[in-house]
């Protein structure tokens, strides 16, 4: 009976932090131009307009996604700067337990804002 | 031969004093990267859901915040972050096209980086102006 090789070393997830990093930024750009082309095409953004635009389901669905292409860029990269600066390892899982504590709360107010009524 | 007639290695410079190191262009970019991806985290994360709330709560906290943001210390801020967004919008896209093997001589790449520099100071540049 033949099994499939083990990988013997590597925990692999390299490859897949520096492909996240590249779509979340693909997804990013994208929202950023279509923000700037909203604002251009309408000669800049009063309150009306600004309300009737956060009150689209569809809207608020890309804010959504952008927000957590962000978080999860922002993970990446913060990691990353900790990894490269930060060598004692208690220090370095604080920081780390921060970032992400600070990243999942932004994803809770982003819902507030969104979705939290009024 | 023996080991001990190998001529012996020149020891390498181990040298990181960071105010005499020149880097190249390049790594200036790629440094800038880094600072403005932090400042964007630290400061332009919080700064932005906050302001995006208050301007959507009502007319009156939407001409507060635009009250707020005409102050020249307020203004300041945000160009420095809208420099921050616009470097890192500007690297993040000659990161993507060097991935796929466009400008990676070195040449082009000095290029490439000067450009990044330029337009992102260029762009900043008009925002700032509006905004003043």
């Amino acid at each position: 009976m033949t099994r499939p090789l083990r990988q013997a070393v590597g925990a692999h997830y390299g490859w897949k932090d520096w492909l996240a990093q590249r779509v979340t930024a693909v997804v990013m750009a994208a929202y950023t131009v279509l923000l700037l082309g909203i604002a251009l095409w309408n000669g800049g953004i009063d309150y009306a307009l600004w309300k009737v635009l956060f009150a689209h389901g569809a809207w608020k669905l890309a804010t959504f996604v952008f927000m957590l292409a962000l978080v999860w860029h922002a993970w990446i990269g913060v990691r990353d700067i900790w990894m490269d600066y930060v060598k004692p390892v208690g220090v370095r899982l604080l920081l780390d337990v921060l970032t992400v504590l600070a990243l999942v709360a932004c994803i809770g107010w982003t819902i507030q804002i969104l979705w939290g009524g009024k | 031969m023996s080991t001990l007639d190998r001529p012996q290695p020149k020891p390498r410079p181990v040298y990181l004093n960071l105010v005499a190191i020149r880097l190249p262009l390049p790594g200036i970019v790629s440094i800038l990267h880094r600072v403005s991806g932090a400042a964007l985290f630290l400061f332009a994360i919080p700064l932005v859901l906050w302001a995006v709330q208050a301007s959507l709560a009502s007319p009156e906290s939407f001409a507060a915040l635009q009250a707020a943001f005409a102050h020249p210390l307020a203004k300041l801020l945000t160009i420095g972050l809208v420099w921050a967004y616009l470097h890192h919008f500007c690297a993040g896209i000659r990161y993507l096209l060097l991935d796929l093997h466009v400008g990676d001589d070195l040449a082009p790449a000095r290029r490439s980086s000067m450009a990044v520099i330029a337009v992102s100071l260029a762009l900043t540049l008009i925002v700032g102006v509006r905004l003043w």
